[in-house]
């Protein structure tokens, strides 16, 4: 079987190595989907003769502590990424399945939020300020799933490719740490701009 | 990109970053509870967010040693996301007559 260049090693040309690359084109892209969402809010908010306080409608504290849950997601991330440089596979697997934790502990506190306000009935119809926030944070919900499905995969399955080729396995979970992150970095703008403005 | 021979001080920047952030988390909920005006309160709250990002970029995605054409890459993604919120603030000035926005 014929295995693809630049998997492990850096391209001469571009210094990086494939999904690298392909990591930071696709988080361009998110950055530009987040971008046109936050675009909307900017437009709906200077358009609208009333907007509510965020803190009128959220809950403060609750998304203060997802908050906190994600950044602590995105710190045992890393460490996972760091064991593997100091192969310690053990630690690896303590820290990203700690990530995956984390992760679930932001959907299961938000999934009440939404509950919350579904019992008042506050819905996406009720206003222009619940139809943005409901949009912008289902979205990133979306991610925090698909990053949950990645990351599993890796602690489970995936990860039998540390013992036949360490490095490139090293590499996937770098990959998908730099998503992790991005993900994080979305909820540290999303929480003042919803919650406490 | 750090080399296995330094990780231990990698991970030792990690928990510092860790804690800048949630330093950073509190006293952003802190200051929301000032009664600042709306513009005063607008700039304060992203520029927190705006540290806290960089914070997580440059330290956990590896941004602060990375390749050059990364940086490249990010330059465009920077002037295309301005120019998106320059659209929209063209846009606010520029609403047609007659038009009513509710909320």
């Amino acid at each position: 079987m014929e295995i693809m260049p630049y998997i492990v090693e850096e391209r001469k040309d571009t210094g990086l190595f494939n999904a690298k690359l392909g990591i930071w084109l696709f988080l361009s892209s998110e950055v530009m989907l987040f971008g046109a969402l936050f675009s909307a809010y900017v437009l709906l908010r200077t358009g609208a003769a009333h907007w509510p306080h965020g803190s009128s409608i959220l809950n403060v504290p609750i998304g203060a502590f997802n908050t906190v849950v994600l950044i602590a997601s995105s710190v045992s991330m890393v460490f996972a990424w760091a064991a593997l440089k100091e192969n310690k596979f053990g630690k690896f697997k303590l820290n990203l399945g700690i990530t995956i934790l984390l992760a679930l502990t932001f959907l299961v506190v938000k999934s009440f939020e939404y509950g919350t306000k579904f019992e008042h009935h506050m819905y996406p119809r009720t206003s222009t300020f619940l139809a943005i926030y409901f949009t912008l944070t289902a979205l990133h919900a979306l991610h925090v799933i698909g990053g949950i499905i990645v990351n599993s995969y890796f602690w489970g399955p995936g990860a039998k490719m540390w013992q036949a080729d360490p490095a490139r396995f090293t590499n996937r979970i770098e990959i998908a740490g730099i998503y992790w992150h991005f993900v994080d970095l979305v909820w540290i703008f999303l929480f003042p701009v919803l919650y406490l403005l | 990109m750090s080399g296995a021979h330094d990780i231990k001080e990698e991970i030792r920047k990690y928990w510092k970053v860790f804690t800048a952030l949630l330093i950073l988390t509190v006293v952003t909920v802190a200051i929301s509870y000032l009664k600042f005006g709306l513009a005063a309160a607008i700039i304060v709250a992203l520029t927190i967010a705006l540290a806290k990002g960089s914070l997580v970029a440059c330290f956990f995605m590896h941004l602060i040693s990375e390749r050059k054409l990364v940086y490249v890459i990010l330059g465009f993604v920077v002037f295309f996301f301005l120019s998106l919120m320059l659209l929209i603030y063209a846009s606010y000035f520029n609403v047609p007559p007659g038009v009513k926005i509710v909320s």
